[in-house]
């Protein structure tokens, strides 16, 4: 069981900016994000896209961004559940949340904030006969630990950075790789296209492009793929551990929508002196919320995250006032352990 | 020249929405809808980065040519070989365009 004084569900900007701003008030923060790393659509979406808004920066990288993020609230330490989704909230009897995970994680704390984003990102899944039966028997949407793929034979499929990003990566890692993809193009950074190319002549990657993986093959667990190349329609049978179809990810709302918190279609309703949910305790943040005159900025996002926190205070804190203290006076002062 | 044009967006429930969008705001097809406030989820906001967007041409107007970034995303959301699917923040609100009939793609659903 994981405690903290605040759990945030959502480690893009602005849930990673609270762990700031609550550090300097001394409050602990534990983070949850379904995807596998920091940063939400940031990473996962637009990583080398330049935003021009954020105050200070004329532009910076949505992935420099949250790089940066992730050395500002170094100091406060706070602790991650990477790779699952929140999907219960319980109230325990001395007042505390309990919030549990997809995978069985669990985390107390007087507090929540959900820094959600558009929802939880959810794999885009392949039309394929008994896919759904193979997850987590060989089938794989999302990486998180790249040991497990350790002397395996595995299928990679799809065409945009993760797909290049992890065939480079898992090369050197498993004992076979395959790449497929539909296209002749691949739609990533063109040094990692050179890479993968690279990879494939030294035959240390076997590249099938204008093809298709068409069928799973396996008992529980599977055991082989087959690739179709979609101009030939010559079918390959390849043997595979995994298979990892890197088609993308959407979000959905998800299970935010069964917490009883007030909604506005897919967004939560917050009272705009401290971003509360209608439930006390819980508050939102950043681009899931909705108020009047709401814009789904970043930099509207550190701004509620600011003023959030020192509610938040009051509420783990009743008997304590809080003193507002300038960085530039008082520093950065970071937990110790 | 006309600056305002006449758009025909029919959603997910088959509810055909008659909106009107400027042509001198540099506005996108995608921007224009969600201007007039129509179910459109366009999650990346315009970057061609995801496929929440997607639209189905319903009329013979000419749309701009297909980026190469457009038609990449559209393969990867498996939406590219849909006759006539596109991407709506990839099509400028121009002119030529008054009177164009478009219909919602699922991905555009925000529950989706």
């Amino acid at each position: 069981m994981i405690e903290t004084d605040i759990i945030i569900i959502g480690a893009g900007p602005v849930g990673l900016f609270t762990v700031f701003e609550a550090g300097l008030i001394k409050l602990r923060c534990h983070l949850i994000d379904a995807l596998p790393q920091p940063g939400g659509q940031l990473s996962e979406i637009y990583p080398k896209k330049p935003i021009y808004d954020i105050p200070g920066y004329p532009s910076v990288l949505a992935g420099d961004l949250i790089d940066n993020l992730m050395e500002q609230i170094a100091p406060f330490k706070p602790g991650f559940t990477l790779g699952e989704r929140a999907e219960y909230i319980e109230k325990q009897d001395d007042g505390r949340y309990v919030v549990t995970t997809n995978r069985g994680t669990v985390h107390v704390a007087p507090v929540i904030a959900i820094a959600g984003g558009l929802g939880c990102f959810e794999p885009r899944k392949p039309d394929l006969d008994r896919l759904t039966d193979f997850e987590d028997h060989g089938v794989d949407y999302i990486i998180k630990d790249p040991e497990k793929f350790r002397d395996k034979k595995i299928v990679i499929a799809g065409g945009g950075d993760s797909a290049l990003d992890w065939t480079i990566f898992l090369a050197d890692v498993a004992s076979e790789v395959t790449l497929v993809h539909r296209r002749q193009a691949f739609r990533g950074a063109l040094d990692s296209v050179e890479k993968v190319k690279n990879l494939a002549e030294a035959g240390r990657v076997d590249l099938r492009t204008l093809s298709e993986v068409t069928t799973l093959r396996g008992d529980s667990e599977l055991s082989g793929v087959s690739v179709t190349d979609l101009k030939t329609e010559e079918v390959n049978e390849i043997e595979a551990d995994y298979y990892i179809p890197l088609f993308g990810l959407s979000p959905k709302l998800g299970p935010i929508k069964d917490w009883g918190l007030n909604l506005n279609k897919e967004s939560i309703s917050v009272d705009t002196f401290d971003y509360s949910t209608n439930v006390p305790g819980i508050y939102a943040i950043g681009d899931i919320n909705d108020y009047p005159g709401k814009l789904r900025l970043i930099l509207c996002g550190f701004h509620e995250a600011t003023l959030m926190v020192q509610s938040a205070y009051k509420v783990i804190h009743p008997e304590k006032n809080l003193v507002l203290k300038y960085t530039t006076v008082s520093g950065v002062s970071g937990f110790e352990g | 020249m006309k600056d305002m044009i006449t758009i025909h967006v029919e959603d997910l429930n088959g509810t055909v929405h008659t909106v009107e969008a400027p042509t001198d705001m540099g506005l996108s097809l995608m921007e224009a809808m969600k201007a007039n406030e129509l179910p459109v989820k366009a999650m990346c906001g315009g970057m061609a980065m995801c496929a929440s967007c997607n639209i189905i041409l319903q009329s013979d107007h000419e749309l701009p040519e297909m980026g190469e970034d457009e038609e990449a995303m559209l393969d990867e959301a498996m939406v590219l070989d849909v006759p006539n699917s596109r991407l709506s923040c990839q099509i400028p609100v121009t002119e030529n365009l008054d009177g164009l009939r478009v219909k919602l793609g699922y991905l555009t659903d925000p529950e989706a």
